[in-house]
C-alpha cells in the first residue's frame, strides 16, 4: 500500500515477476491485481492495491485499497511504498498503518532521486523510530528489491503510539530526525514541469504535443499498415490460404466460413470475409498497427508524467461539461480502448461524474481499432472526410457535455490532484507496458473478431440480416440514409466495431454514407465489453439512461449528417 | 520589518512565484480534510506555481508536492505573504 503514484506498481512488478501497469501519474491503479512469490519454501500471494493517501477513502479506487486491507487484517503483512523524495506526505500514510497493529514493512522508493534533489535521509533511523524494517530501493531499475523480500520475514507490529490529531506534528517530529536537505539548483526537468503549467507556455505546449502525438501515431501506424502488415498477408499468407481455398472446390457454406467469397476469382483480405481471410486481417493486419503506434505515444506521455499537466490545462473547459480536468484520462485511455477508458472512471468521486465521464466517453471517444479502420476506409477519400467525422464526435462530446452539466443531477467537485515531477522514462519498463497492452489487445480483440465474422456469415446464411434490414428499413434508410445492408454492421457493431466498418466495405457505400455510418457506429452503442464494464460501473440504472442517450443522439446526429451533407 | 508587509490574500491572488504561510482554510471538513492528505493545513509554508486562465485551478507546492486545486478551493485558501510596500 502507499500514497498514489509513489511506484506500488512497478514494485509489484519487480516482486512478482507480474506485470501490471504502471504510470507516472496518480490513480494509475484503479483496481487489485494479485500474484505471488516464493518466500524461502513457501508460496505467498502478493496483492497490488490503488493508491490512498489516507484510510479514509475519497473516491473507488481508495476504498478498494481501504477495503483490501480490512479483508486481510489477519496475519498477513503490508508492504508500504513511500517516496522518499517526498517522506513528510509518504509517512503520514505510514502511521496510519501502523495505529492498524499490521506487521508491516517500509520500501523508500525513488532513493535514487533522492540523491538528485539534495535529499538525505537516514533510512536505519528512520527504521530505529518506527520499529519496522526500512528499506530502500529503486523499483525501476530493481535496487534493493531484493533486500525488500528478504526483510518482509522481519516485519512486525510497531510500537510507535500518537494521537490521531497529532499526527502531522508527529510526521514533522521523524521527518526533521532523519531527513537533512541540501540545497540544490532546479533541474532542466523542473523548469519544464513549471513551464507546462504556466497558460503562456503551457496551452502552446499541450496543444504542440497533442498535435505531434497525433502525427507520431499516424506515421507510425501507416509506416507500419504499408510496409509491414500488408506486405506479409498479401505475400506470405495470401498462397497459403489461395491454396486452402482450392483444397475446399473454391465455395460452398464452408469454404465462405473459412475463407469467404472469392471476388473475382481472388481473395480480397477486406471484402472476402472469411475468418482465415478478413477475420485475421482487420484485427492483426489493419488494427495492430495502430494499436501498437497509440500506446507507444501514450505510454511515453504517461511514464514522462505529461498526463496530469495536461489535466490541469483542460480543467476549465471539462468544467463545462460538468466534468474536472482529471477526466481526460479515462476519454485519453479510450482512445485505444473504451474498457480501461471505462474502469479509469473510478478515479473520478460522484455519481454524477462517473455518469457523464462514461456515456461520452462510450457515445464521442472512438476506439483504435474503430478509428484504424474508419481512417483506413475513409482516408482514401481525402483528409477532409475524416476531418469531418472527428469533427462531428468532438462537437457532440462537447456539446452533450454541455446538457448533461445542465440536467444531470448531483455534485461536480473542483479538481485535486497532485502533479508528480517530470520523469524520464525507464526503457524497459516503458516496453514492458507497451508489451503488457498489445497482449491485451491481441486476447480480448482476435477471438471477438472471429466471433464477429462467424455471425456475420451465420446471419447473412440464414437471411436475418436482410430481415432485420426490411424491419429497420425506415429508421436505417430514411433517417440516416444508409442501404438496408448497412444495418448488419450495426449488429455486429455490437461485438466490435472494426469488424462492422469492414462490412461496408463490400457495400459500395458512397462517401457521405461511409462518413455517416462511421459516425453511427462509434456512437450508437459500445461494442459488448464496454457495456459489460459499464453496467459494474455505473449499475444498471444509470447504464439504461446512458444506453438511451446513446441511440438517441447517434439517431439525431445521424440524421442531421444525412439532411445536411452534400 | 520596515521594507516589507504582511498580507493576508487568498491563494488565487498570489502571484506565480510567490511563498507564504496559510493562515487558515475557509472551507469545510471535506476540503480541509483533502489538503491535509497532502500535509497542507494552516501554519503549512506554500509556493504558488501558477494560476490558470479563466477561474482554472491553481497550482501550489509543499515540499516537494505539486498540486493542482480548483479555483473555488483556492479561494478558499487563505495564505499570509510578504511583499515590498509598494502601494
Amino acid at each position: 500500500m502507499g500514497n498514489p503514484n509513489v511506484g506500488k506498481s512497478v514494485v509489484f512488478n519487480r516482486v512478482t515477476g507480474t506485470s501490471v501497469i504502471a504510470s507516472n501519474y496518480p490513480g494509475t491503479t484503479v483496481e487489485f491485481t494479485k500474484g505471488s512469490i516464493k518466500l524461502g519454501d513457501r508460496r505467498v500471494e502478493v496483492i497490488d492495491v490503488p493508491g490512498t493517501y489516507t484510510l479514509e477513502p475519497t473516491c473507488k479506487a481508495e476504498q478498494i485499497a481501504v477495503e483490501m486491507l480490512n479483508e486481510h487484517a489477519d496475519g498477513d503483512v503490508v508492504i508500504n511504498v513511500v517516496e522518499s523524495t517526498n517522506l513528510e506526505r509518504s509517512l503520514n500514510l505510514t502511521l496510519q498503518l501502523l495505529k492498524r497493529k499490521i506487521p508491516a514493512v517500509v520500501a523508500l522508493n525513488f532513493w535514487d532521486e533522492t540523491k538528485h534533489k539534495g535529499i538525505l535521509i537516514d533510512d536505519k533511523k528512520l527504521e530505529q523510530i518506527l520499529g519496522v524494517p526500512c528499506v530502500p530501493i529503486c523499483a525501476v531499475t530493481g535496487e534493493g528489491v531484493k533486500q525488500l523480500v528478504e526483510r518482509v520475514k522481519e516485519a512486525k507490529l510497531s510500537e510507535y503510539d500518537y494521537e490521531d490529531e497529532e499526527r502531522w506534528h508527529e510526521v514533522g517530529k521523524i521527518v526533521e530526525k532523519v531527513q537533512n536537505i541540501t540545497h540544490r539548483h532546479h533541474t532542466w526537468l523542473e523548469r519544464l514541469g513549471d513551464a507546462s503549467v504556466r497558460p503562456l507556455t503551457g496551452i502552446p505546449m499541450a496543444a504542440m504535443v497533442m498535435f505531434l502525438a497525433f502525427k507520431v501515431i499516424r506515421f507510425i501506424g501507416e509506416g507500419l499498415i504499408g510496409y509491414v502488415s500488408e506486405p506479409l498477408f498479401e505475400k506470405l499468407w495470401m498462397p497459403v490460404v489461395m491454396k486452402l481455398s482450392a483444397v475446399m472446390g473454391s465455395g460452398g457454406f464452408l469454404h465462405n466460413l473459412v475463407i469467404g467469397q472469392l471476388i473475382d476469382g481472388e481473395i480480397d483480405f477486406g471484402q472476402s470475409f472469411g475468418l482465415l481471410t478478413t477475420g485475421l486481417f482487420v484485427p492483426i493486419g489493419a488494427v495492430l498497427p495502430y494499436v501498437f503506434a497509440f500506446y507507444v505515444v501514450l505510454s511515453l506521455l504517461e511514464d514522462l508524467g505529461f498526463i496530469p499537466r495536461l489535466a490541469v490545462m483542460v480543467d476549465t473547459l471539462m468544467h463545462k461539461l460538468g466534468l474536472h480536468g482529471f477526466a481526460i484520462v479515462p476519454m485519453l485511455l479510450g482512445l485505444g480502448c473504451n474498457v480501461p477508458g471505462a474502469l479509469a472512471t473510478r478515479v473520478l468521486e460522484t455519481r454524477r461524474e462517473k455518469f457523464i465521464a462514461a456515456t461520452l466517453l462510450s457515445i464521442a471517444v472512438p476506439c483504435a481499432a474503430l478509428q484504424a479502420m474508419i481512417v483506413g476506409l475513409v482516408g482514401e477519400h481525402g483528409l477532409g472526410y475524416l476531418a469531418i467525422i472527428y469533427g462531428t464526435l468532438l462537437a457532440v462530446w462537447v456539446l452533450l457535455g454541455v446538457i448533461f452539466n445542465k440536467t444531470v443531477k448531483g455534485e461536480s467537485p473542483e479538481i485535486f490532484i497532485e502533479i508528480p515531477p517530470y520523469r524520464i522514462p525507464y526503457m524497459r519498463s516503458l516496453l514492458k507496458k507497451i508489451w503488457i497492452r498489445i497482449k491485451w489487445f491481441l486476447k480480448e480483440a482476435v477471438p471477438f473478431v472471429l466471433l464477429g465474422v462467424l455471425i456475420v456469415n451465420l446471419l447473412y446464411t440464414f437471411g436475418i440480416i436482410q430481415f432485420i434490414g426490411k424491419i429497420t428499413a425506415p429508421v436505417v434508410t430514411r433517417v440516416l440514409g444508409l442501404p438496408q445492408e448497412a444495418v448488419g454492421a450495426l449488429i455486429v457493431g455490437f461485438l466490435r466495431k472494426d469488424v462492422a466498418v469492414g462490412m461496408l466495405i463490400p457495400l459500395g457505400l458512397t462517401i457521405k454514407q461511409l462518413v455517416i455510418a462511421s459516425v453511427v457506429l462509434a456512437m450508437y452503442f459500445p461494442c459488448i465489453a464496454t457495456f459489460t464494464t459499464l453496467v459494474k460501473e455505473l449499475g444498471v440504472v444509470d447504464m439504461l439512461k446512458s444506453a438511451g442517450v446513446m441511440i438517441v443522439s447517434s439517431l439525431i446526429v445521424g440524421g442531421l449528417l444525412n439532411l445536411v451533407l452534400p | 520589518m520596515a521594507d516589507t508587509e504582511a498580507f493576508i490574500v487568498s491563494l488565487v491572488q498570489m502571484r506565480p512565484g510567490q511563498k507564504g504561510k496559510i493562515v487558515e482554510i475557509n472551507g469545510g471538513y471535506g476540503l480541509t480534510q483533502k489538503l491535509d492528505t497532502l500535509g497542507i493545513g494552516a501554519g503549512k509554508e506554500i509556493t504558488k506555481v501558477s494560476g490558470q486562465l479563466m477561474r482554472g485551478p491553481v497550482l501550489l507546492q509543499h515540499n516537494n508536492t505539486q498540486a493542482a486545486v480548483g479555483f473555488g478551493m483556492a479561494s478558499r485558501i487563505i495564505v499570509e505573504v510578504h511583499r515590498k510596500d509598494k502601494k
